[in-house]
């Protein structure tokens, strides 16, 4: 059996008294692709959050890389690509600018960036397909070119481990492929994932397990569920649009 | 010109360029962060230590720079915890902050001019060791700004994101806390406590209206800073004005341009390529056809 990457033991979360999830084991070794399933509010964010130290647990604990995640000091090992970019006060930054921000993991606060770290960045963009892109300001891109950014970042800082946090809501269908061949790349290279998503689209061919969380536990966790009622239609092609349709750029407003 | 042969006038100047090429590059990172005004709520505090220095017959500027951290340490710990109730928190900090230095202003035996040199600021009476403090002052908030540009983008841009990476993100946020009122501290004696935002936040307002990344932001926004510094303290000098006012007075008249520049300039440039220009096309989110 693979090393373990992520272990959560018995962890329970809530909110301001109210509990979001409980008892909850979850173990992703090595070289895994693992997807959190669920409904929008079942907590499936929650969970990959407190896996980061995002959000406190209540009780129960979190190992990552073998180690207790209190102790845990190696974050370079980890890529995060959080569900949007914030949209900050308004000050411009670079596509090269934000992607940079991933090597800070590798590098440390004092130290000037190097070579390596902008053969890394440029070697992100590529594999996202924006290098074209690194001098445009990234509030001028659209919104599933902004979540390319955030992947190029997190690649950026060469990570054993991506957590991903419903990287292809929302977004187009260009960026979507452009997504998941760069997670097949990062797979392909030994790297493991921990995905939420709503949805799978383009990336199901990717994931080697399934975790449903439901209700504030886990419902299933094994090989991906068939979808269930109208979804398992044959003809049901799972590229329909999530709630209104969205204007490209809504992040940046 | 011949004004600035006064050493008052030369200090005067000296004083003016430091704070212009320092504020806004401190006051880049209270712009991303959404922070725009905090530089003014600090000012607010930073009142009382002048008032307990004046009255405690110490120096006024020291006394204020502890007060003013300690304040701006408990804006960073309100603002951390994300409460609703922070909002309400950061408004008796700062009336409390003006009112208990005007208070104590008025128990010393200074008068209402010294009073008003703080509030407005006075820097015609900047005195030499008042110019060290705000030279080395001034640097090591300039040193720290740009070698730490990195972390701080990071922090400012993606805070949940800086932590996952394992940044320090509570110190850097307290050190941009004590910053601020270090900054407010050393610009008090230019501009004033009421005036002290504008200097940290006009620049980069101006800068971004025409750049495209953070660090070029960084860089036009210090150099309008440096512009406003030293074109204010002549006005102020030749016109006899205050040259608290006539510096933030620049300071707007640059945004204005750069504003307006900046406007026409994307105008003309949309005209001369609209013949080409077609619309960006996302693909189809729905499958319109099956093949």
């Amino acid at each position: 059996m693979n090393a373990p990457v992520i272990t959560v033991t018995r962890a329970a979360i809530g909110y301001e008294g109210r509990t979001v999830l409980r008892d909850i084991s979850l173990t992703v070794t090595s070289g895994e692709v693992v997807a959190v399933l669920g409904a929008n509010g079942s907590g499936k964010s929650t969970l990959t959050r407190a896996v980061l130290g995002l959000v406190p647990l209540s009780s129960g604990s979190v190992g990552l890389f073998d180690q207790p995640a209190r102790r845990f000091r190696q974050w370079h090992r980890i890529g995060y690509v959080p569900q949007r970019l914030g949209a900050g006060g308004g000050v411009p930054a670079t596509v090269r600018e934000v992607v940079a921000a991933g090597r800070l993991a590798r590098r440390g606060i004092l130290r000037p960036p190097g070579r390596a770290d902008r053969r890394a960045v440029a070697t992100a963009l590529a594999a996202v397909g924006l290098a074209d892109r690194t001098g445009d300001p990234v509030s001028t891109l659209s919104g599933g070119q902004q979540q390319r950014v955030l992947i190029a970042r997190a690649l950026a800082g060469e990570p054993e481990l991506l957590v991903l946090d419903e990287p292809t809501a929302g977004v187009d269908a260009a960026s979507q492929e452009a997504f998941a061949g760069a997670l097949q790349e990062f797979v392909a290279g030994g790297g493991t994932v921990l995905l939420v998503a709503h949805e799978l689209g383009p990336l199901r061919p990717l994931i080697s397990r399934a975790v449903v969380v439901h209700a504030g536990g886990i419902a299933h966790d094994g090989p991906v569920p068939e979808p269930a009622g109208h979804h398992a239609d044959p003809d049901h092609d799972h590229v329909h649009p999530h709630g209104p349709t969205e204007p490209a750029g809504l992040w940046s407003a | 010109m011949e004004l600035f042969q006064y050493p008052y006038m030369q200090r005067a100047l000296i004083g003016a360029l430091v704070i212009g090429l320092a504020a806004p590059a401190l006051g880049i990172y209270l712009v991303q962060r959404r922070l725009a005004l905090i530089g003014d709520g600090v000012g607010h505090m930073a009142l009382t230590g002048v008032g307990a220095g004046l009255l405690l017959n110490r120096s006024p500027v020291l006394v204020a720079v502890i007060v003013a951290s300690l304040g701006a340490i408990t804006v960073e710990l309100v603002r951390a915890r994300g409460r609703t109730s922070g909002d309400l928190a950061l408004a008796l900090l700062f009336y409390g902050g003006i009112a208990g230095g005007v208070m104590l202003v008025g128990l010393s035996d200074s008068t209402s001019t010294s009073l008003n040199a703080y509030l407005f600021g006075s820097l015609s009476t900047i005195a030499p060791t008042d110019l060290t403090t705000i030279a080395v002052l001034g640097a090591a908030i300039l040193v720290t700004m740009l070698s730490l540009r990195p972390a701080l983008f990071a922090i400012c841009h993606d805070e949940e994101y800086a932590r996952v990476s394992g940044l320090p993100v509570r110190a850097l946020n307290l050190l941009l806390a004590v910053a601020t009122a270090v900054t407010v501290t050393i610009a008090m004696r230019a501009v004033g406590v009421l005036l002290i935002s504008a200097l940290m936040v006009v620049p980069v307002a101006a800068a971004q209206q025409v750049t495209r990344g953070f660090r070029s932001t960084m860089t036009a926004a210090m150099a309008l800073g440096l512009f406003a510094a030293g074109s204010g303290v002549y006005v102020a000098a030749n016109a006899d004005t205050a040259p608290g006012a006539s510096v933030v007075l620049m300071a707007i008249a640059s945004f204005a341009v750069v504003a307006l520049g900046g406007a026409g300039w994307r105008i003309l440039r949309r005209r001369r390529v609209a013949a080409p220009d077609t619309p960006a096309v996302e693909p189809h989110e729905v499958v319109l056809s099956q093949s």
